[in-house]
């Protein structure tokens, strides 16, 4: 990757980190795990990859992104907010009554393409979305998100056979392999492995990617353009609260906003990485 | 009426797409391996590149119908009413529903009519279930007539719409020529004095037939057909109950939740009125004969007679 872009993706994930913990501390309830652990794959995405319009959010021929794991809103929130297309001033009023940002994503939120969060549903609207590009002639790329224990819902697996069924290769899933899920470590509670042999008996191209490495990044997703006639997935290894230490690979943040004590550390320990990237 | 014409609304629902399809170019279907069954194989012959089966996988196969309305296509979601409303309901609820996005359910195979493979694939739930949703809007057409002018309105209505058809064949009695459908109105059929039977889907024949009967024996009865039950007409139901002060419902579907539920809703927050429901009665259905299976449940003509003449005697 171009070292000023690949620059510039870590300053922007910095200031969507600080975004995601914005939101979720006057939310006082959320998901920062998850949504830390995503913070770099949603600003490649949104910085670096997909064809949008934050002027235009409901342009037709604009690139999808369904989040699957919805409840990793914060993220998807605090990317459209960096990229423009709503104030940043709405993240304090995540999840708040009355409030544009609900819970989880909600397609009536400028850029967001799809209400999600019931996990396991959030493929299929993609394989719908990719579906109708292919039947219409559309060159637009349909991208979804879905945590590592979300693929222990079935739907996935119906949604995985019909996208390679149908060679959906104007689809790309995203696994984030964190890991964790709530009640503790994903092999723990109902293991998902081996998951890149799985989605390649599902007939998928699988590739292996690193969360927090943006050439990592670049790379699969360069490689994924290269594929035809099969969907693709990348089964990104991330680090559940990546950048903020006391969050990192510790499940308890799965689901629990910081007090101000450790939001005001998590903010300094964000900001000290932005201001050593910025010089 | 032997000599009535008799199709099964799944089969008006597999033409009137097929018909459709022409003026509408934006109109795909999807069904979960059951083509030939709720009848999209007739649109799939037709079209086959506007056709895709999703395979045994109803839960995936309203995912893909809300992709396919996110980028403005029309997408008709086929499967029985039993999976579609029943194992699907979430994906129907949060897929659909909450994005309101503009897919159109068919159902078909709903109700005891199912006949001989019994009480797990007769759904009597789902028009509760539908009911629940907001701004999920639910047909239950009467007959061909009806259920083809169903299909068309369902596709100019910008929403997502849940429809029910049935695997009997039923009596065709609207007259094509002058029949026209008016989402969320009521048709009154019949007018009578002395007690309203509000009738939907299959059971509308049935309540008609019903009417003569009571009209032998001095009974006047009002008939109204129920197609839209979301949203229902409330004006036609108040004053069915306003001229008559006795409601009869009539309905293929569990007592609890469906039609008798709704207008047994509008009656008492506006024109509190004596009621009788007929329909399942909170119990599970099991194998027979369609025909059978209707007499038995009291899902008929002579049951409904039965019924509104004790209800006119005790008045």
């Amino acid at each position: 990757m171009d070292a000023t872009l690949k620059k510039q993706l870590e300053i922007t994930a910095c200031k969507v980190r600080l975004g995601i913990l914005e939101g979720v501390f006057n939310a006082k309830s959320g998901h920062p795990g998850g949504s830390l652990s995503i913070a770099d794959l949603m600003t490649y995405l949104y910085f670096a990859k997909m064809n949008v319009y934050p002027d235009k959010p409901d342009e037709p021929q604009r690139d999808r992104l369904v989040l699957s794991k919805g409840h990793t809103a914060p993220a998807l929130y605090s990317v459209l907010a960096e990229k423009g297309y709503f104030s940043k001033d709405e993240l304090k009023s995540l999840r708040h009554i009355g409030a544009l940002l609900q819970g989880h994503p909600c397609i009536h939120i400028p850029g967001v393409d799809m209400s999600s969060g019931s996990l396991g549903q959030g493929i299929s609207v993609a394989c719908g979305m990719a579906l109708s590009a292919k039947v219409s002639n559309d060159t637009y790329k349909v991208y979804t998100v879905l945590g590592d224990g979300e693929i222990e819902e079935g739907q996935v697996w119906e949604a995985a056979m019909f996208a390679a069924h149908y060679k959906l290769d104007n689809l790309v899933a995203v696994v984030d392999n964190n890991g964790l899920q709530i009640d503790g470590k994903i092999e723990d509670v109902m293991s998902p492995y081996p998951i890149v042999d799985k989605f390649k008996a599902f007939g998928w191209h699988v590739i292996e990617a690193d969360a927090h490495d943006f050439d990592s990044l670049e790379a699969a997703f360069n490689e994924a353009e290269t594929v035809a006639y099969q969907p693709v997935v990348i089964v990104m290894k991330s680090v559940k609260g990546k950048g903020v230490s006391f969050m990192e690979n510790n499940v308890s943040w799965h689901g629990s906003a910081p007090n101000a004590e450790q939001y005001a550390q998590a903010v300094a320990e964000v900001s000290a990485r932005l201001e050593e990237l910025e010089g | 009426m032997a000599d009535v014409k008799k199709i099964a609304t799944r089969e008006s629902y597999g033409n009137a797409l097929a018909e459709l399809g022409d003026k509408y170019e934006n109109l795909y279907v999807l069904d979960a391996d059951l083509a030939a069954a709720t009848k999209t194989g007739i649109f799939k012959k037709k079209f086959p590149d506007r056709f895709f089966d999703c395979g045994i996988a109803e839960s995936n196969m309203m995912g893909v119908a809300a992709g396919l309305a996110a980028t403005g296509k029309i997408p008709f979601a086929s499967t029985f009413a039993m999976f579609a409303a029943g194992r699907a309901f979430e994906q129907v609820r949060n897929s659909i529903g909450y994005p309101h996005l503009n897919v159109k359910i068919g159902a078909t195979h709903a109700g005891i009519s199912v006949g001989e493979d019994g009480a797990t694939h007769q759904c009597n739930e789902d028009i509760a279930l539908m009911r629940t949703i907001p701004g999920m809007t639910i047909i239950n057409p009467a007959d061909d007539v009806e259920a083809r002018a169903a299909v068309e309105a369902a596709i100019l209505h910008n929403g997502p719409v849940y429809m029910r058809f049935g695997r009997l064949a039923a009596p065709v009695f609207n007259d094509p020529a002058t029949y026209k459908f008016e989402l969320g109105k009521g048709i009154q059929l019949r007018d009578g004095k002395d007690i309203a039977i509000i009738a939907t889907g299959l059971m509308v024949s049935e309540a008609i037939e019903a009417a003569k009967a009571l009209s032998a024996e001095g009974i006047d009865a009002m008939v109204i057909n129920i197609h839209t039950i979301k949203p229902i007409d409330k004006d036609i139901i108040i004053n069915a109950a306003k001229k008559t002060g006795l409601i009869l419902t009539v309905e293929e579907h569990s007592v609890i939740g469906g039609l008798g539920s709704a207008v047994a809703d509008v009656l008492a927050e506006n024109y509190p009125a004596k009621m009788v429901k007929i329909g399942v009665n909170d119990e599970f259905g099991h194998s027979g004969p369609a025909v059978d299976l209707l007499k038995e449940f009291g899902l008929c003509a002579e049951n409904i007679v039965n019924k509104a003449r004790d209800a006119v005697k005790a008045k």
